[in-house]
């Protein structure tokens, strides 16, 4: 029963973080790439003002995988890092954190577009 | 007659584009987005759980879940299949991190003839890029902050 509430507040949480990307892609013609810009700064910004952490604590993976969830773990990578360390923290903490996907894409990316058949029509 | 008129001003054209471009249906477009979204994130958190029952820590089973996430997106974008969920389900396939996966992949096979240092290496990072500029730039700034808020 635990499990099902889990992954129902996961669906809800990154449904409506979606659901808010969709909205704004009707309502004002953003493209894309403004999205995806839009979310992660929102997502960094809100973990720094401690509102994000609340939205993980509740929808875990439902805030952690959308975009703003990267933002999320730049800037509270950023912020344990000065914890840490003090001020290198600032420049160190966010690609740190962030390093696996950032490195899975670049790797990933690079070699599934390597692979792939070019269609030209 | 309207549609005779040459000059139109930016005003008039925009009106008349507006009243002659299909009507997004909002509400489905949405509730589309809202269920490929959460049931991308759902995937995400059966990864996370899947690591986790093998005893790794949360912070490494969501990583690996990260990292799982992002390479399937690649692997459908290559083959074509990511560009049709996209087509029905808007920002559900955008705003997941499969969608930062897929803007990689997406323009680096569209400019590939362009050769792979130019074609693929620079058009890896058109939507990536700036995803990464501000995300850094805004966690940076976020960080100097609290370090001065940490001084006082």
């Amino acid at each position: 029963m635990d499990l099902i509430l889990t992954y129902l507040k996961v669906f809800v949480t990154g449904g409506l973080i979606c659901l808010i990307g969709q909205i704004l892609i009707d309502k004002t013609r953003l493209t894309p790439a403004r999205i995806l810009v839009t979310f992660v700064t929102a997502g960094a910004i809100l973990t720094g003002l401690g509102i994000y952490q609340y939205i993980v604590d509740f929808g875990s993976a439902g805030a952690t995988v959308p975009i703003s969830g990267f933002g999320y773990s730049l800037a509270k990578g950023v912020i344990q890092e000065i914890d840490k360390i003090g001020f290198l923290g600032i420049f160190t903490g966010g690609v740190k954190a962030t390093a696996a996907g950032i490195a899975a894409a670049v790797f990933f990316g690079y070699f599934c577009a390597l692979f792939s058949k070019s269609d030209i029509k | 007659m309207n549609y005779t008129k040459l000059n139109m001003n930016e005003q008039e054209y925009s009106d008349y584009v507006d009243a002659h471009s299909k009507k997004s249906p909002i509400v489905k477009n949405c509730t589309l987005a809202f269920i490929v979204g959460g049931f991308i994130c759902i995937i995400g958190q059966i990864f996370t759980d899947i690591f986790q029952h093998y005893g790794l820590s949360f912070k490494t089973a969501s990583t690996y879940s990260t990292i799982l996430l992002v390479l399937i997106a690649a692997i459908l974008t290559a083959f074509k299949l990511y560009a049709k969920i996209g087509k029905f389900a808007g920002a559900g396939s955008i705003v997941p991190i499969t969608g930062f996966s897929n803007s990689i992949v997406s323009p680096a096979i569209e400019y590939k003839t362009e050769g792979v240092v130019l074609g693929i290496g620079a058009n890896m990072f058109k939507i990536a890029g700036p995803v990464l500029v501000y995300g850094i730039c805004t966690s940076t700034l976020i960080g100097i902050v609290y370090w001065l808020i940490k001084l006082i």
